[in-house]
């Protein structure tokens, strides 16, 4: 062959034995390079204005606040903040609108407006996916991998229902409610805004849509792709701004429909605020969700699961498993596969293709989870926690797994929004079922089992909108989402996900 | 669990071989995780080293009815240097031949530091008459083999027989002696993940010194899925026994790419401990050349011509 010369690479560059349970012989160690996501098909504007009437309009006030990336801490661009008379605005948009003509074209014609959109999505899919790490900070290969393909995903769905309202509810026909405002988290922000304006506008619908204060930018460059989709101008709005502006919006006498997913605590407001109104209210709200382990479950797959359930998104996520319910049969061996597992975990830039956790939203969030974390220390938790160097700058927590719990602990009953793992155990399947259940929430829960039956029977009793079996955080656009008790009602996804946007008639 | 039950009859249970547990396996959580490792990006100067490494746990292999030992001379030569060009290459782990070419392979790696390979034990079918198949063991032994590589009595293992499968490699182990003792699953023909864990197990309970997926034999071989699958069970071994036993992957790895892929998988379910030649080989026959032309690439930028490589 070709000869080789100079700078031979044989000399192993990094000497480094690895302890283990077993007496370390290796001489070699696995670097990953660092594969950072190129910025390059993101364009920002300085200063983004509010989507209404089909254009891009300065607000009323002319106020502007800053969007941050978490992951730097430095701001990504000047966003709109909207008041009392923007929301006005856009809401009297939405209704000319629905007026116009939006609510009168057929089935088939809306469809052909959310192929658009969706077709759109996946050609601007990149774009999409690092502009929603920027502005997140959620690692690049979810917002690739999940976020965006999803939000396709979900426009595709229901533009295929727009045409079949009329065969969806048996002997009834589903008839548009008119305008719906929808106020959505920062955890996924795009998926969020396709939850909640596709099952809208398929079903006849207009909508005016308000991202969250700490996301708002990919919401911005959605407004793109619908006016490039042709969109008629008002069938879709979007204000940016604080949680006023999102309070103005729901308490608007001009919107029929009120979507919400967020905090308990602002839902729990909303729906006070909405009785007697005669507006329709749905609400995804928060969780404490129960991942159960038996002990005939695949153990190493088991291990592969919560850690998704609660590390995924850094466990930013209303259905994140942040309560491990495992029997104590095995409680020690799944313990100690998860540790080991936790130390493989990859914490930093989101944009890098090899991270698994990336950044926390906000400083506000990453506040809270460390106050939770110290919580739980303080009430006698015992606290694991890989060593890894975070970031200098940005928000940044490492993820955390918490032994020795109990339901009574902060950390057992609250919802952390962040990567903390409660870890309880279990005897027996009646009293898995109880722990589980013994939540306020009942957002989501999981069951791991090899045993069919056994799967049946939890699910049957589990007080939860989603049970996973032997899989966590899994999402389809035709699977219903959604909550019990105080984790909201109504449901998104598939055929339920239509009935909170129309009025059955006969 | 049936643990306890499974200590008065050795491999007889299906959860558990000789009190070490068996832990069942999700095939779409399994494939799941062993695609994600597959898309971890490797730094350039790691990528060199894992290039260099994924030569030195090399099992050069072959295993063909018109091996000669022309033939496998010149591929002990190979094994040596793998870059007649350039002796700092590192050698190969071993050469892997028939017991009949034993001999010439233990003259021609005489006085270096690759170690001989043979299979035995009625390869690949291992349905040969058990005196047979031990009475080849130690013959290859004897003739200079440093390891041997038997098969899994798939028969006895596919008809729920685990204790003549168990009893077969225990008695293989003997026959071994002082040699390493490699024990093909065929993991080809065992059906289903779980059934590849409770090959696993039984075969390091049994006394395996490296479990390996296949004998390159029949149309599957190797997969991500099944690496990981077997190295998640060397993991439990080793966590519940203390044990450490090799992974040696085999059949249809043909690309650096492949190889290092199959590095990751390694390298993050049983740590760095296990990036080493004792501990995990990869047998091939046509991944060399891959490798070298990576690495002149990595050296050079440039893709050399395949005729720029040796065909032995």
């Amino acid at each position: 062959m070709a000869a080789i010369s100079g700078g031979r690479i044989s000399a192993l560059t990094d000497r480094l034995s690895i302890g283990g349970e077993v007496e370390p012989v290796g001489d070699f160690s696995l670097e990953y390079a660092p594969a950072p996501e190129s910025t390059a098909p993101v364009r920002l504007a300085s200063q983004y204005g509010l989507f209404v009437g089909g254009e891009m309009v300065e607000p009323a006030a002319g106020r502007l606040a800053p969007t941050v990336n978490p992951a730097t801490g430095e701001a990504l661009a000047e966003v709109s903040v909207a008041d009392a008379a923007d929301v006005d605005r856009a809401v009297a948009a939405a209704r000319t609108a629905w007026e116009g003509g939006w609510r009168d074209l057929p089935g088939a014609e809306r469809a052909k407006y959310l192929y658009r959109v969706a077709r759109l999505l996946q050609e601007r899919a990149r774009e999409f996916a690092v502009l929603e790490t920027m502005d997140g900070g959620k690692p690049i290969r979810e917002s690739r991998d999940l976020d965006i393909p999803l939000a396709a995903a979900h426009f595709f769905h229901y533009a295929g229902w727009a045409d079949k309202l009329d065969y969806a509810f048996s002997g009834r026909r589903a008839a548009p409610l008119g305008v719906a405002a929808q106020v959505i988290p920062w955890n996924f922000p795009l998926l969020m805004a396709a939850w909640k304006l596709a099952p809208a506008l398929a079903c006849g619908n207009t909508a005016v849509l308000k991202p969250a204060p700490t996301t708002p930018l990919t919401a911005l460059l959605l407004a793109e792709v619908l006016r490039d989709a042709e969109l008629p101008p008002g069938v879709v709005n979007i204000i940016t701004g604080d949680d006023a502006a999102g309070a103005a919006l729901v308490a608007h006498p001009g919107v029929d429909k009120v979507a919400f997913t967020g905090s308990t605590e602002v839902g729990r407001a909303i729906a006070a605020e909405m009785a007697g109104t005669g507006k329709r209210l749905t609400l995804e709200l928060g969780g404490k969700a129960a991942n159960i382990v038996f002990d005939d479950a695949a153990l190493d797959q088991v291990t592969e699961g919560i850690v998704n359930g609660i590390y995924f998104n850094g466990g930013q996520v209303c259905c994140a498993g942040s309560r491990l319910l495992v029997q104590e049969t095995v409680a020690d061996t799944v313990v100690g596969k998860l540790q080991r597992r936790m130390d493989t975990l990859r914490v930093g830039d989101p944009l890098d293709k090899n991270t698994d956790i990336g950044a926390i939203n906000s400083q506000a969030q990453l506040d809270r989870i460390t106050e939770l974390v110290a919580s739980g220390v303080a009430e006698g938790a015992e606290l694991y926690t890989p060593e890894c160097v975070l970031p200098e700058r940005g928000f940044f927590h490492a993820p955390a797994l918490f032994t020795n719990v109990s339901t009574a602990h902060r950390i057992a009953q609250e919802e952390i929004f962040g990567p903390v793992l409660s870890v309880l155990t279990f005897r027996t399947a009646e009293e898995a079922v109880d722990k589980a259940n013994n939540t306020p929430y009942g957002l989501s829960a999981g069951i791991w089992t090899e045993k069919g039956s056994r799967i049946l029977w939890m699910a049957d009793r589990m007080q939860a909108g989603v049970v996973w079996a032997n899989t966590f955080n899994r999402f389809d656009p035709a699977s219903p989402f959604g909550g019990y008790r105080e984790s909201g009602y109504g449901r998104e996804g598939g055929r339920a996900g239509l009935l909170p946007y129309v009025e059955l008639v006969a | 669990m049936t643990d306890l039950l499974a200590v008065e009859t050795p491999a007889g249970s299906a959860d558990a071989v000789a009190g070490v547990r068996i832990t069942p396996v999700d095939a779409v959580g399994l494939e799941q995780r062993a695609a994600a490792l597959c898309t971890r990006s490797i730094k350039t100067s790691s990528k060199a080293a894992a290039l260099d490494l994924a030569i030195r746990v090399m099992d050069l292999t072959t295993l063909e009815g018109a091996d000669t030992p022309e033939r496998v001379e010149a591929l002990c030569t190979r094994a040596r240097h793998p870059d007649a060009a350039d002796w700092s290459v590192p050698s190969v782990a071993a050469v892997c031949v028939y017991p009949e070419l034993v001999p010439v392979a233990a003259e021609a790696l005489a006085s270096s530091p690759v170690a001989v390979a043979s299979v035995a034990g009625g390869f690949p079918a291992g349905l040969a008459p058990l005196e047979a198949r031990l009475a080849e063991v130690a013959w290859a032994v004897a003739a200079g083999a440093d390891e041997v590589d038997i098969v899994l009595n798939r028969s006895a293992f596919l008809s729920g027989r685990y204790q003549k499968a168990y009893d077969e490699i225990v008695a293989a182990k003997q026959a071994c002696g002082p040699a390493h003792l490699k024990v093909i699953l065929e993991t080809g023909e065992l059906g289903s993940y779980d059934q590849i864990r409770r090959a696993s197990m039984l075969a390091m309970v049994a006394g395996a010194d490296f479990i390996k997926t296949s004998t390159g034999k029949i149309g599957t071989s190797a997969t991500p899925a099944v690496a990981l699958c077997m190295a998640e069970a060397i993991r439990d071994m080793a966590q519940q026994t203390g044990q450490a036993v090799g992974l040696k992957l085999a059949g249809g790895i043909r690309t650096a790419k492949q190889a290092w892929h199959y590095l990751v998988i390694v390298g993050e379910t049983l740590g760095s401990g296990w990036l080493t030649p004792e501990r995990f080989r990869l047998g091939a026959s046509s991944l060399l050349n891959d490798v070298l032309m990576q690495q002149a690439k990595l050296l050079d930028g440039r893709y050399q011509r395949r005729e720029d490589f040796s065909v032995d």
